[in-house]
């Protein structure tokens, strides 16, 4: 009879690991290209479209879920949801914590961005967003660091004299820089920093991970992956070969 | 390394001494307790410097208030609906919009727009509101036969207010004015949570607490500590405070004392 | 919205607002102020029970339980806000979910903490992994409530202990000497009177309240503030039809409107209670009441 309930437990269980076929991905909402929010309200962006078609290519049912960055790695690891899709760059920091999938974006580069050239971005003064890789480089780079809370605050700073330049991702800045008519440039050279764009799991999670790391190697290996890159990135993105190295263009 | 290296690296690292970068792995409690306690150093001194200006505005603004001349009393009712009716997030929001746009044409505004003055200057227009209506309160429960004692004494003007009617206001509004204080320490926390920006990594205590969240992905460890240095800083400043309303209430008998605390002292 | 919405680029500036004010991410920011209100309303009654309990706690004869209701004024009043939300809704959570484990999954045999990860069995999962996202949203806002309710009890049982003290002693005695045992000199005496001791305090409180809603963010909801943000800051035309430059600045405005507006209401609403508890009770309110209705 104990047996009985046992196995029934047991059935239980397992049922409800099945059932948790929905795979909760979440995202900011605010970093476009990347991720953000739509004018119908909807996440959209680079990672909407691929997450989409990874959860389709591993057979899951996936639901998107907005959070906020700062409590973004504390959420996944206390199971609020499943998996981070946030443009999230492999650092050494975050692999202690939680577990990577291989890039599905290459390891790119961050750049300067100011009101003028000729800014001397190694010892003016760079405005960069509170707790992220690009706001340790400046404090390392002997640069006076100058700390906003959000990515567009860090561009007000600029185009409003407090700070000489902004260090951010390269490809956030390209759409702002196009648009501004001349008003904000790029200086310096540009920053390799981090390795790359992963999706982050629990690291007791290696079982969903290894899903959404054979879905992400079979769209590089069909290319598909790169068609999206440049449709989100333009022409001027590295891309990946069918075996997964970074071709730079 | 040691806890003492930490402390003499780190201690006063929220002014720009001691070590330039923060420490990026292995974080030790050490390294918490000193990098936050060492952002306590900017609430503390929002907070005292926030205070001591308010006191006076405050209690400029509770005469206006009171005050029967349409002209004193109505800046100063606008004054107080609009710094109370707002939230202070917002507050900060406009001010640090306002500073840079004052800043360009007029050079000489430079400074407003770092956090030492714009922030200060904000709290400290918060803090005169919030004490100026708890001052108002205060004066229209002196009571008659003070008032009326002092009229019979011959005293008018300056020398009454100074003598009788501001010390009264005082005594009364002291149980409540503490509880402020402890909401304005509080509340500079929000300085560089979300309104100006922190130079060269030097910021509040919750600055180097989310610092340290973000670095280890562990909330549990940093936050608490925030909460225990405000913990300590409220005992600190209800102790001051409790001297200060014994000494305001020197000459009343006893029982009249304890009494006078409890039924005045209200939340914010 | 309108039909004319289709290529926002060629409208003029009328319609072009009427269309950018009208698209789905506004509906979310109009939403949001439904939540905002819908939570102060829920938050209100429930922190004011917490308070309730911690002022009975805390004037309570028996000693650890008076301790507990005084520490826990003492703590959470001692703590600033944004601190304790920064941490605490996730703590709340693992909580629910331990406790669920623990119930529900009895032979589960792994750790719930393994390294940084916590994990507790499918079924304890709070929401469920299969519940659909509005019910994921509405734990988020029930946790927010909650977070809430905590923070601003310690508040209220602050400014209720103090009503109760200010309920003249000679009530409590008279009671006694008409032969009320304690339970019924509290219920009947004590509390219908403390009110209008307490209302100077809570009604400061629910403008306190009220004025900490935009911290809601950080309890992971999107709340008016979170959407003044999003909605204000700079948009390229790459990713949405209706490019702007930085208009935080008018969003901001719109949300200075409402809290004024907002306090104005609350300010009239409880002048008006406040009259109707000072009816026949022996204060200062109270005696100038019966001086206008007799003059």
């Amino acid at each position: 009879m104990k047996n009985l309930i046992l196995t029934t437990a047991a059935l239980a269980l397992t049922a409800g690991i099945a059932m948790a076929d929905t795979v909760r991905m979440g995202t900011e909402g605010a970093y476009p290209p990347y991720n953000f929010i739509n004018d119908a309200g909807e996440i959209d962006g680079f990672e909407r479209e691929v997450g989409d078609e990874l959860c389709k290519r591993a057979n899951l049912d996936c639901e998107w879920v907005k959070n906020d960055w700062d409590s973004i790695i504390p959420n996944l690891v206390s199971g609020n949801y499943d998996t981070i899709i946030a443009g999230m760059s492999i650092t050494d920091e975050r692999d202690e914590v939680i577990d990577f999938t291989q890039n599905y974006y290459p390891p790119t580069a961050s750049a300067y961005v100011a009101a003028a050239e000729g800014v001397d971005v190694a010892g003016g003064i760079v405005a960069a967003q509170t707790a992220t890789i690009q706001a340790g480089h400046v404090a390392e780079s002997g640069a006076t660091l100058v700390e906003f809370a959000s990515p567009e605050e860090t561009i007000a700073a600029v185009r409003n004299g407090e700070a000489d330049a902004v260090l951010a991702d390269y490809d956030f800045l390209v759409p702002i820089v196009e648009e501004s008519g001349g008003e904000l440039v790029f200086v310096g050279e540009l920053v390799p920093l981090g390795g790359g764009i992963g999706m982050g799991f629990r690291e007791s999670d290696a079982e969903l991970r290894g899903k959404f790391d054979e879905a992400i190697a079979s769209m590089k290996a069909d290319g598909s992956l790169n068609e999206m890159l440049v449709k989100w990135f333009g022409e001027g993105i590295s891309t990946y070969d069918a075996d997964g190295t970074v071709v730079t263009n | 390394m040691s806890c003492l290296q930490t402390i003499q690296d780190y201690g006063l690292r929220s002014l720009g001494f001691g070590e330039r970068l923060l420490p990026k792995t292995d974080f030790t409690l050490c390294e918490h307790f000193t990098l936050i306690g060492s952002g306590m150093i900017w609430n503390i001194y929002f907070g005292v410097m926030a205070m001591i200006i308010g006191f006076f505005l405050a209690t400029a603004l509770a005469v206006g208030k009171a005050s029967a001349n349409k002209w004193l009393r109505k800046p100063s009712e606008w004054f107080i609906f609009l710094f109370r009716g707002s939230p202070l997030f917002i507050q900060f929001f406009f001010a640090y919009f306002f500073f840079l746009s004052l800043k360009k044409p007029y050079p000489m505004f430079d400074a407003f727009t770092s956090a030492w003055l714009g922030a200060l200057i904000v709290l400290f227009l918060n803090t005169s509101a919030y004490a100026g209506e708890i001052f108002y309160g205060a004066l229209r429960s002196i009571p008659k036969g003070d008032i009326e004692a002092a009229d019979a004494y011959g005293m008018t003007g300056w020398s009454r207010f100074r003598r009788i009617i501001w010390p009264t206001m005082l005594r009364l509004a002291w149980p409540a004015y503490t509880n402020e204080a402890i909401f304005v320490f509080q509340s500079t926390t929000l300085v560089f949570f979300s309104a100006f920006p922190a130079w060269q990594q030097r910021g509040d205590a919750l600055y180097y607490a989310s610092y340290f969240a973000d670095k280890t992905f562990n909330p549990f460890v940093p936050y608490p500590i925030l909460a225990f240095y405000f913990i300590l800083l409220t005992l600190v400043i209800v102790w001051g405070f409790g001297r200060i309303n014994k000494r305001l209430n020197r000459h009343l008998p006893e029982e009249r004392k304890t009494k006078m605390r409890f039924r005045l002292n209200l939340a914010r | 919205m309108f039909s004319y919405c289709a290529d926002p680029d060629t409208l003029g500036t009328f319609r072009w607002f009427s269309c950018y004010l009208t698209n789905g991410v506004h509906w979310s920011f109009y939403l949001s102020f439904l939540k905002v209100l819908a939570l102060l309303a829920v938050t209100a009654p429930v922190a004011l029970s917490f308070g309730f309990a911690g002022a009975m706690a805390a004037r309570s004869h028996i000693l650890p339980l008076s301790w507990l209701g005084k520490a826990y004024i003492a703590i959470v009043r001692g703590v600033p806000d944004i601190a304790f939300f920064l941490f605490f809704v996730i703590a709340l959570d693992q909580g629910f979910e331990w406790l669920r484990h623990k119930v529900l999954c009895p032979d589960w045999t792994d750790p719930v903490r393994q390294g940084n990860d916590f994990i507790v069995c499918q079924a304890a999962k709070l929401p469920l992994g299969t519940s659909p996202e509005w019910v994921h949203e509405t734990y988020g806002f029930f946790l927010a409530v909650v977070t809430f309710s905590i923070v601003f009890g310690a508040f209220a049982a602050n400014v209720l202990f103090g009503g109760m003290r200010a309920v003249p002693r000679a009530q409590l005695e008279t009671a006694e000497a008409y032969g009320m045992t304690r339970r019924q000199t509290f219920w009947r005496i004590l509390v219908p009177q403390m009110w209008v001791y307490a209302l100077p305090g809570l009604s400061n409180l629910w403008m306190v309240l009220i004025k900490a809603t935009p911290l809601l963010f950080l309890l992971g909801i999107e709340d008016i503030v979170y959407w003044a943000r999003e909605l204000g800051g700079t948009k390229t035309s790459r990713f949405t039809d209706y490019p702007h430059g930085d208009w935080r600045m008018w969003y901001f405005l719109g949300l200075l409107i409402f809290y004024l507006g907002m306090t104005r209401v609350s300010e009239l609403g409880l002048e008006r209670l406040m009259r109707r508890l000072s009816h026949g009770q022996a204060t200062s309110g109270g005696e100038l009441l019966r001086k206008e209705t007799t003059a």
